[in-house]
């Protein structure tokens, strides 16, 4: 790490500069060789607290947040909504007060609204790292997706990166495109235009609605979940439809380089945003790749924060 | 065995495509244009048909009929309409699809693509349901619905009220370069209305429907179609305060386009006089001043194709007091004729005219049909402009005899039409 990262908490990828978004990395890959070593650092975080706040359910990125804590020798709590006081109806800054008062150091928070864990870190005298909030960031998953990228490919730098499915409602989207386009790949979102949110392509990508022309040439393509509430809502008129058009067969994936990479971030709806021999097959998915990654990632970003909470000490 | 050539031979050829408007012959191979100009002869073995100085123009190509198949087969059947479809010089038809059962599914498209090819005489291509069922709520299977071979999307004869829907089915027909048709009438003004609202409409008590019915949901659906950039189609537009919307959003380079049927150019409200339910339409007939708006914005280009607006009824639907009795009018068999009333008028050239029923409309839907070129299909109608004939319900072909026009004199009759080089009326 050559560079003092800026930040007391990482609650975004939009405004992070590439300096910082590199350095992360590159202190990811070493998690990576220390996890595969089977070595821990659990001096890093001794007598660290860190609460893993989910306001909604997730399992891998709890989980790994847990996993990257507990391997630096952090205390990890994780506190779910299902057994919290805010289902008795405490607010979020109540929450706030509370944690505060049991010396968190390092706080994970997951919500449903955009914007919370930023209203959070203005409370709390934790770090705050967004594990995604609403459909506005997540951050760790855009950088587990970078280094799976990075380490197959060598590089961002002049890649073409397709984005398919749900846009509209994918944080892991906003915060893939903010982090790559930062890092000069070329990034283009695919999916029918009511999954496209107003104004993409100020977002600095291309907008496609034809999946094979969006692939054409990638190499990485990298799919989004398609929940199924976007189907009640009416904006995919079926699931048949959607996998027919949208979801990524071999058919569609020729059109990418012939050896594109393909991701999601999981859980997959298999059959409907991917067909289960694309998601399966080891010389095109590194879906099990990015689990690894995650918890490296997340190992590095902790370890970065706590530097800050070291010298503000 | 393949077909004999037909060389259709002292003809006023007319193909508003290219302007072309000239004394000559045309000659059909294997159901296409093989060639066509002045001093063609007969190649050997051809069948000549003598046109007597008659016109010659691509076969119509009506942008909007509903049939009463499948559902309502007592009104009206495929193979009757595609009589009377033949008689009008119509060779390709798009039905609307609120029938019974809505075509919502892919299969349902494919089968009246099925049902038309077994006319022989006219090309059927189905309109799909915008929404399940036509209901109005959620947008149906566009992607695969067009696979099957949809024309285009519409809920027919309802309007798609609720703004939202109506947004995402723009937004999501974008996706597969398609357009999604609207009835613009807003529902709840529309409601339980029969006659457009006015001073004819209160002297005969009939509860009425403002003629801002239409602009308004035009009006919406303007916006919407330059927030989604869809394409939005209006269907028989009646009302200059629609067209003068529809004009602007034009100018403004917005994907939107419009028809208009025979109706509201050649009738106002009056028709309804003495509670005439054959002239309850859907929308209402206008005023005066509405229908010359129309024939003002077919002359601007505004309007891009005439349709027919075809709705048959029976007998029992019609027979009844105005306010109950269904709305809708046939309009296969007079298509031709009432257009060509605008060009005696003097509103319209020929070539506007049969521009509106041919080029335009395959333009819209993207068709290779709608023009006299070398290649094209021979799809044609041969019509005399000014040969007199007169509507009478009970008389026109088909089944469907609920003709707004009964009792009209017309001048302009179809002679023979051809679909694909064979000759399916008037032979």
């Amino acid at each position: 790490m050559t560079l003092a990262y800026p930040h007391r908490h990482l609650l975004a990828i939009e405004g992070l500069e590439p300096p910082y978004i590199a350095d992360l990395l590159e202190l990811a890959e070493s998690y990576v060789l220390l996890n595969r070593s089977g070595k821990t650092q659990r001096d890093l975080l001794r007598g660290r607290t860190l609460i893993n706040l989910f306001f909604e359910d997730s399992t891998r990125t709890r989980t790994s947040f847990e996993i990257a804590g507990k391997r630096l020798g952090a205390d990890v709590i994780n506190m779910s909504v299902a057994t919290s006081s805010v289902k008795k109806g405490e607010t979020l800054l109540d929450t706030a007060v509370t944690l505060n008062a049991m010396n968190c150091d390092l706080l994970v928070v997951r919500h449903g609204q955009s914007g919370a864990p930023a209203l959070l870190s203005q409370k709390v005298s934790a770090a705050v790292i967004n594990a995604g909030d609403g459909t506005h960031e997540h951050p760790t998953q855009a950088l587990l997706d970078a280094l799976t990228i990075r380490r197959r490919k060598g590089r961002l730098e002049g890649l073409t990166v397709a984005i398919c499915g749900d846009i509209l409602h994918s944080r892991v989207a906003r915060s893939n495109i903010h982090l790559l386009t930062t890092m000069n790949a070329r990034v283009r979102v695919v999916g029918p235009p009511t999954l496209i949110p107003a104004e993409a392509a100020r977002l600095g990508v291309e907008v496609f609605h034809d999946m094979r022309a969006g692939l054409r040439d990638a190499d990485v393509v990298m799919m989004l979940r398609l929940q199924r509430e976007r189907m009640a809502a009416g904006l995919v008129p079926s699931s048949r439809e959607f996998f027919r058009f949208w979801g990524l067969d071999s058919e569609k994936l020729a059109a990418a380089k012939p050896d594109a990479i393909v991701m999601h971030p999981g859980p997959m709806n298999r059959g409907v945003e991917i067909d289960s021999a694309i998601a399966d097959d080891p010389a095109r998915s590194v879906i099990g790749e990015q689990v690894e990654m995650g918890v490296a990632v997340r190992m590095a970003v902790l370890d970065v924060l706590a530097r800050d909470l070291r010298r503000n000490a | 065995m393949p077909m004999r050539d037909t060389l259709i031979a002292n003809a006023r050829l007319l193909d508003p495509a290219t302007g072309l408007d000239a004394p000559g012959a045309l000659l059909v191979r294997d159901g296409a244009i093989a060639d066509l100009g002045p001093g063609l002869a007969a190649p050997e073995g051809a069948e000549t048909v003598d046109a007597a100085g008659a016109c010659l123009a691509p076969g119509l190509v009506d942008l909007r009929a509903a049939l009463g198949e499948p559902g309502a087969e007592h009104r009206e059947t495929i193979a009757s309409a595609a009589l009377a479809a033949a008689a009008g010089g119509i060779t390709t038809l798009c039905v609307l699809p609120d029938s019974d059962p809505p075509i919502d599914d892919p299969a349902l498209v494919q089968f009246l693509i099925r049902r038309g090819e077994a006319t022989g005489s006219v090309a059927l291509l189905p309109y799909a349901a915008a929404t399940r069922g036509c209901a109005g709520r959620e947008i149906a299977e566009f992607g695969l619905l067009r696979e099957a071979g949809a024309v285009a999307f519409t809920d027919g004869a309802r309007a798609i009220g609720d703004a939202r829907t109506m947004r995402l089915a723009l937004s999501y027909a974008r996706g597969f370069g398609t357009f999604v048709a609207q009835h613009p009438e807003e529902p709840s003004l529309a409601a339980g209305g029969a006659a457009t609202e006015g001073e004819l409409a209160t002297r005969l008590g009939l509860p009425g429907i403002p003629a801002a019915a239409e602009a308004i949901l035009v009006e919406r659906d303007i916006a919407l179609a330059r927030i989604t950039g869809g394409h939005v189609h209006f269907a028989h537009v009646s009302t200059a305060a629609a067209l003068d919307r529809i004009r602007a959003a034009k100018a403004e380079g917005l994907a939107v386009t419009c028809d208009t049927a025979p109706p509201y150019f050649d009738l106002n409200e009056t028709a309804i006089g003495d509670f005439r339910t054959y002239a309850k339409l859907s929308p209402p007939l206008r005023a005066e001043s509405d229908r010359l708006a129309v024939v003002a914005a077919l002359k601007d280009g505004t309007i891009d194709a005439i349709a027919s607006d075809h709705q048959p009824r029976d007998a029992d639907d019609k027979r009844l007091p105005f306010a109950q009795a269904a709305a809708g009018g046939a309009g296969l068999a007079t298509l031709l004729a009432v257009t060509l009333a605008r060009v005696h008028a003097g509103d319209l050239t020929l070539l506007e005219a049969l521009d509106l029923l041919t080029a335009r409309p395959a333009r819209l839907l993207g068709l290779p049909v709608g023009r006299l070129a070398r290649g094209a299909p021979a799809d044609l109608v041969l019509f005399h402009p000014d040969r007199a004939w007169k509507v009478e319900a009970g008389r026109l072909p088909g089944k469907a005899q609920n003709s707004p026009f009964d009792g009209r004199a017309l001048e302009g009759r179809v002679l023979g039409t051809w679909k694909a080089g064979r000759r399916v009326f008037g032979g």
